[in-house]
């Protein structure tokens, strides 16, 4: 109830009858009806507090008579996610991978899933979209290590590579500058003769200079051409594809010359050890062979 | 209840003066004055302070339910019109094809399409319905300019179902008089009959309103089926159910409320209105002093008995048949909404009196200052600048929409360019690309499209998932209406690449039309050697 309110004698309407430095508020009074549903709406989030968690008490909080909570709402979502993937996940356990792969609804299934598990897995090393980094192969592009066909993608990630399961993939690339040690020219030269397998040598003499060290030590398992051998996981070194990628040619050169002396061999785990079962692997395989570099 | 000042200024004579029409509280002892051209402020002297409550109890409005008059006629027909097309505009059929729904006016949301007899709209393509509120809304402007508030008075959803509410009403409890006194009176059989009648078809027309709208959102035919027997889905039922609820507590109860203090429409409606648009308005030069008539009026001539006083008989029946319970000879104000109700009841008193009819009409505030200064002949002025230029513009968009909608295409391309990785090296000193590519088939026939490429003479390309060898150009097809999801390789020379990254265009052309869309993106690579 406002008092002294004066009547606006241009208005006609009333004043609030507050007055500050001589200015004074024209009375607009808002419907009795529209304050009670404000009131209402006070009254009714109190109901909010009984149901919900709301409250900090001494040992705790007010858990809400419902018994509502944030975690168990998501516990029950991942359920029931689980049980609607469930359909799937066995007719993926039961099919080929190639039959995965004719499969409109399967595929779409697997790429979808595949990439939510490539991405909480595999992205850590192979970077999302498995665009692979330094020492960590590029699963998109054309060259494949241990060999880019669904079955052997499925290999390499059931066992993993250079790990301790029995099935993992094995191989060991000597260590050249060891018991059998090439001097740095000799060391220079082959590296020469590495670059100008994909064209990239810059001194075509030194490169001569390799290549009988290349053709004794490095070609049973690089090839002769350097074409790589996936049943060793030996690296195709005519490609211009470089797992150790140096930033220029002279880091490239370095980068060879460094293998060579002390190899470096990557690691990767076998992810049936790391529990992701049969049919998760599936998807995982269909999904990485769709990255652009599947054979 | 409120009132508003009306604040009427002489455009015409270019006066400075401000004329004041003073409308205020509920007692008849302020003397609405008409001015005249040289008039200036109408000062009152400020009352005693007094306590008021910031807060105003509701006052029920118990409208007279007058049922003759030109715009009583105009309301009922519009509102058959308008429930007509409310009611029936999802039964009509329209023939789309097979396997396409054959409803004329539909919105489909889990298909995310809307359908308008032979238009179809992709959800891409909402910006139709950016045009259409456009035009609504400029529409809303130009009628208002020009006729005042007629799309509240006669057409407005809030209008139409308080005035069958009102007639319900009025059918169960009687007119104004006996609904007020039946309010008044203690509970008793015959008023708990007529409550309970009235408020089952309030009931009845809510749900039927409710039926109503969800039939926009699915197969008529179906759908109406479904929900009788029980078997519509819960958010038919719940949307149905809400509808119900807001048409009988807005149309039952708030009515007049929603229109004062609800909408914004009646907040700017001064914004729309100039001294040429039609609004309710009350001749008080001529009704002015107003006074019960005294003494024997039958078998006296008209002039005899109104010389010295005005027309204004002081009937009060254009306050009682108002739906919004405002006294119209206060002047123009917010809570009028335009229904001209008023108009028809004062006529049929001055058709009883003898007097000319209009003295609460439809006219312009500049007609109005006319008349009052005795001029016979005014005029309606229906081409001013605002109306030309809300025409102009309403032509414009409405001309804007026509071409975009008779050029609409029929397919479409979207292209989402790879970025993890962002290009990959190749064996052989060759860089590849990945695009995702969407192709939209708009019809309801098979598609068949070309994609080629622009920008790179030596790029080839491939399409994931289909055996294709490297090449210029690939085809692919598209499923009648669906959006076709394709992830595209586009591999390029190292050497052919001038900087890190070289414009490529896509250009899709469907082979069945001959129709080109071409869509720029980029082709990126690694730093030039």
């Amino acid at each position: 109830m406002a008092t002294n309110a004066e009547k606006d004698p241009i208005s006609g309407q009333y004043t609030t009858g507050h007055e500050w430095d001589g200015i004074k508020e024209l009375n607009t009074p808002l419907p009795k009806w529209w304050v009670t549903v404000f009131y209402i709406t006070i009254i009714w989030s109190i109901g909010y507090w009984v149901l919900y968690p709301s409250w900090p008490t001494l040992s705790g909080y007010w858990a809400g008579t419902l018994g509502w909570h944030s975690r168990t709402q998501v516990v029950t979502d991942i359920e029931q996610a689980k049980s609607a993937k469930a359909v799937y996940l066995s007719k993926i356990q039961d099919s080929s991978l190639e039959d995965i792969v004719k499969d409109k609804d399967l595929l779409n299934f697997a790429l979808a899933g595949g990439r939510s598990v490539f991405n909480e897995n595999c992205a850590a090393c192979h970077g999302v979209g498995g665009g692979g980094a330094y020492g960590f192969p590029n699963l998109t592009d054309d060259q494949w290590l241990w060999g880019g066909t669904l079955d052997d993608i499925r290999t390499t990630i059931t066992y993993g590579i250079r790990n301790t399961n029995p099935n993992s993939r094995q191989s060991e690339m000597p260590q050249w500058g060891g018991g059998d040690p090439l001097s740095d020219d000799e060391l220079s030269n082959l590296a020469e003769y590495v670059l100008s397998l994909s064209k990239k040598s810059t001194d075509q003499a030194a490169a001569q200079k390799g290549l009988p060290i290349f053709a004794e030590r490095c070609s049973p398992c690089h090839g002769e051409a350097g074409e790589g051998s996936q049943a060793v996981g030996a690296p195709a070194l005519a490609t211009g594809i470089w797992l150790y990628k140096g930033k220029d040619l002279k880091a490239q050169k370095a980068e060879i010359m460094s293998q060579v002396k002390n190899p470096k061999g990557g690691m990767m785990p076998s992810w049936t050890d790391r529990g992701i079962d049969e049919a998760t692997i599936k998807i995982l395989a269909v999904y990485v062979h769709s990255l652009g570099g599947g054979k | 209840m409120q009132r508003f000042p009306c604040i009427l200024v002489d455009i015409k004579d270019g006066n400075t003066g401000t004329f004041l029409v003073i409308g205020q509280g509920q007692q008849q002892d302020t003397r609405r004055i008409m001015p005249s051209a040289n008039d200036v402020v109408v000062e009152r002297t400020p009352t005693e302070p007094r306590n008021v409550s910031l807060y105003a109890s509701h006052v029920k409005a118990y409208p007279r339910f007058l049922n003759n008059g030109f715009f009583r006629r105009l309301k009922w027909a519009v509102m058959a019109v308008l429930l007509a097309l409310y009611w029936g505009t999802p039964w009509i059929r329209w023939d789309r094809g097979i396997g396409a729904p054959d409803q004329a006016v539909l919105i489909d949301m889990p298909g995310r399409r809307a359908y308008f007899f032979a238009i179809e709209i992709w959800p891409q393509e909402v910006y139709y319905l950016t045009g259409l509120l456009i035009i609504a809304a400029l529409s809303l402007f130009f009628i208002s300019a020009l006729l005042g508030r007629v799309w509240c008075g006669f057409t407005c959803f809030q209008t139409v179902w308080t005035d069958i509410f009102v007639w319900i009403e009025r059918f169960f409890e009687g007119e104004r008089n006996r609904r007020m006194q039946l309010d008044k009176e203690p509970w008793s059989a015959n008023k708990l009959l007529r409550k309970a009648g009235k408020q089952t078809c309030w009931i009845v027309v809510s749900v039927l309103t409710g039926f109503g709208f969800v039939l926009f959102f699915d197969n008529a035919p179906t759908l109406a089926h479904q929900i009788v027997t029980g078997q519509a889905s819960v958010n038919a039922y719940g949307i149905m159910a809400f509808l119900t609820a807001t048409t009988y507590v807005l149309a039952g109860f708030a009515r007049e409320q929603v229109c004062i203090y609800m909408c914004p429409y009646s907040r700017f409606q001064s914004a729309m209105f100039d001294e040429h648009s039609l609004v309710v308005s009350y001749e008080a030069w001529r009704g002015e002093p107003r006074g019960k008539l005294k003494g024997a009026v039958h078998g006296r001539d008209a002039a005899d008995v109104f010389s010295g006083r005005g027309h204004c008989v002081d009937c009060k029946m254009c306050v009682q048949v108002c739906p919004t319970g405002i006294d119209i000879r206060n002047g123009s104000q917010l809570a009028c909404i335009g229904c001209a109700l008023c108009v028809d009841a004062c006529n049929s008193v001055m058709d009883r009196m003898g007097l000319p009819r209009g003295l609460i009409s439809y006219d312009s505030s500049f007609n109005q200052l006319a008349r009052a200064k005795g001029e016979t002949s005014p005029r309606r002025q229906l081409w001013r600048p605002r109306t030309f230029i809300y025409l102009a513009v309403i032509g414009i968009v409405v001309a804007v929409m026509t071409y975009a909608l008779s050029t609409r295409k029929t397919f479409d391309l979207n292209v989402l360019h790879e970025r993890s990785p962002v290009f990959v090296e190749l064996s052989g000193d060759r860089i590849r690309n990945g695009y995702t590519v969407k192709i939209l088939n708009m019809v309801r026939d098979n598609g068949h499209f070309r994609l080629s490429l622009e920008g790179l003479p030596e790029a080839t390309m491939t399409v994931i998932g289909k055996d294709l060898p490297e090449a210029k150009t690939v085809d692919l097809a598209g499923d009648s209406d669906s959006v076709g999801t394709f992830k595209l390789f586009v591999t390029a020379p190292r050497a052919s690449l001038k900087g890190k990254k070289v414009d490529l265009t896509l250009v899709l052309t469907n082979l069945d039309t001959g129709r080109i869309i071409r869509h720029e993106n980029l082709f990126a690579g690694p730093d030039p050697e």
